[in-house]
């Protein structure tokens, strides 16, 4: 199973900032291992991001994103004690949600 | 034909800029740090310890809740800022990863040797590396501050220092090869000069950290192997006197300044 | 009175003593701390003579530098009829870049780098270089190629100890880090006009 998110969220004059860490490989699938054998690809292909049930970001992520990806963006409303999820889906069909509240 | 051109503009651009831009940043890794301090991925390591900590682990189905890390059982904030210190109940000088691992062994009934024999990142000692991420997170913002008055520390401190400047090895290496004179590097990589107290502050506190080249959390006594190895020396053993030594001794010459926990390097 | 100078005399003497049994012990330590992995056996944690007197913040007085340093220059190998020439500065430059070798995860002791970039600056358009050698930028444009200069640039790429017994610079052909092919391959990468480093 796939290791949580560190997310961080404040709600400061109407806007919100969201920050998170994910703990993903981010394989590549170009590398090859200490015995010549490519690596198989292995990378976050998609990223929601929920204000309480409302989606505020849809990303698509792909190989060129480094190993255990940072992500901060900012979102209009939200106001402290308000849930963030963020949610990703890798191309192995792994997936892993966390959710926080505004602080 | 006209974006031809523009394009090739922009890449004589580019190449002029190059130098300058390495000369003054690419040997400067100050910059790239402090962007990364806000999302260092070292706090997925500290999440993952501070599970472990509070975790039923081990043959004696034990959490590390009655750990004592010199400040008493389960007091983890400040803890590492102390460390390396003489603990009278195993009558050693210890530092956080040997103390570790004489909790996992006494509480847990984790054996030490699986830890000394096994590999860095990976099975028992990637456990202790994770749990040291979340200890020294516990210390950020802290100065070190190392007791030497007993007898012990200050003999590991002693050896520790005789140690930093004892070469040995296929190519006559010691540490103060390397770490003995102010802004010297190694390729674009800046030396720590460990032998003035802001310097040694530089190197012990800084460690343990977050590769970013790598993707992997380094703890001292993993960066320390890694500069034996550089140094062509044999290879020390985890948790060893010498790996001790030296740590009391670059500590202990640091005492006073604030340590980076955990940090970021290239 | 007489009591206080007995006891001075026998103070120096315990901390003298206390010193060298510090010296033991980290002796002792640096072969119990550590084991043998790959290439990387335990000999290398017992010092030779250099290495031992060149293991504290001060170096030896100049009689002992002297003394270490001629037993040092008896060790240098010099080529088949002084001729120093027949290197090829490309290769010397691979040789220059590469700073790998005799760890204990390198499988065999041999085909090791120079590591000269570790510690010296020599071709000027290399920005990743390292300073805690001097800058050899333009080292044969700048010294020229006088019997002297190229016969002192050999031992002291062979054996950088014979000419400052505490130098930093490890000992390419007496440690076997470099063959004699390779050496010669540097001495080209210094020497040679169409080496980068000899290029303005």
């Amino acid at each position: 199973m796939a290791n949580p998110m560190r997310i961080r969220a404040a709600a400061k004059e109407g806007v919100t900032e969201v920050r998170v860490l994910m703990s993903h490989v981010m394989e590549t699938g170009q590398r090859k291992d200490s015995s010549g054998a490519a690596i198989p690809a292995h990378f976050i292909t998609e990223l929601v991001a929920k204000h309480n049930d409302k989606v505020v970001l849809n990303a698509q992520f792909g190989p060129s994103v480094s190993t255990n990806p940072y992500l901060a963006f900012k979102f209009n409303g939200g106001a402290k004690g308000d849930k963030v999820t963020v949610s990703w889906t890798d191309n192995k069909g792994e997936s892993r949600t966390d959710e926080v509240q505004v602080a | 034909m006209r974006q031809k051109i523009i394009a090739a503009a922009i890449a004589a651009a580019a190449v002029v800029a190059a130098p300058q831009a390495l000369a003054s940043e690419e040997l400067n890794f100050d910059a790239y740090r402090q962007m990364l301090a806000d999302g260092n991925p070292a706090e997925l390591f500290e999440m993952e310890g501070e599970e472990l900590w509070t975790t039923a682990r081990g043959p004696k189905n034990a959490t590390l809740e009655k750990c004592d890390l010199g400040l008493g059982a389960n007091v983890v904030v400040g803890a590492a800022a102390q460390m390396p210190r003489y603990f009278a109940d195993t009558d050693k000088v210890q530092d956080l990863e040997s103390r570790l691992m004489h909790c996992m062994d006494a509480l847990q009934g984790i054996p030490s040797a699986e830890i000394i024999n096994g590999s860095f990142l990976k099975g028992e000692r990637a456990k202790v590396a994770a749990l040291v991420a979340y200890v020294v997170g516990q210390s950020k913002g802290k100065p070190i501050q190392v007791d030497l008055a007993h007898p012990k520390m200050k003999e590991m401190y002693a050896m520790g220092e005789k140690t930093f400047y004892y070469r040995t090895g296929a190519m006559d290496f010691a540490c103060s090869s390397c770490h003995s004179q102010d802004g010297k590097r190694i390729r674009a990589t800046s030396l720590p000069n460990i032998t003035t107290s802001k310097g040694a502050a530089e190197g012990w506190g800084s460690w343990p950290a977050y590769r970013v080249s790598n993707s992997q959390f380094w703890t001292m006594q993993h960066r320390l192997w890694d500069c034996f190895r550089q140094q062509r020396t044999a290879e020390p053993v985890f948790g060893s006197d010498v790996t001790i030594a030296l740590s009391t001794f670059m500590a202990g010459k640091g005492n006073g300044h604030e340590a980076v926990w955990p940090g970021v390097k290239r | 009175m007489k009591k206080a100078l007995l006891l001075a005399p026998l103070a120096l003497f315990a901390s003298v003593a206390m010193a060298s049994d510090l010296d033991a012990k980290v002796a002792e330590m640096m072969k119990s701390s550590f084991k043998a992995n790959g290439i990387a056996s335990l000999d290398r944690q017992v010092q030779d003579e250099v290495q031992k007197a060149c293991s504290s913040p001060t170096q030896p007085d100049a009689a002992t530098m002297k003394r270490l340093e001629e037993a040092q220059l008896a060790t240098v190998k010099w080529p088949e009829a002084g001729n120093y020439t027949g290197g090829d500065w490309q290769e010397g430059a691979r040789i220059a870049i590469s700073g790998r070798g005799l760890t204990w995860t390198d499988k065999t002791p041999d085909n090791n780098g120079g590591g000269c970039y570790n510690c010296h600056a020599m071709d000027p358009k290399e920005v990743s270089a390292g300073t805690i050698g001097p800058s050899l930028e333009g080292y044969g444009r700048i010294r020229g190629n006088s019997e002297e200069i190229v016969k002192y640039t050999w031992g002291k790429l062979w054996n950088a100890k014979a000419y400052n017994a505490c130098s930093d610079m490890p000992r390419n052909g007496f440690g076997k880090i470099l063959t004699e092919t390779q050496i010669r391959h540097v001495m080209a990468y210094l020497f040679d006009p169409a080496s980068p480093v000899n290029k303005q």
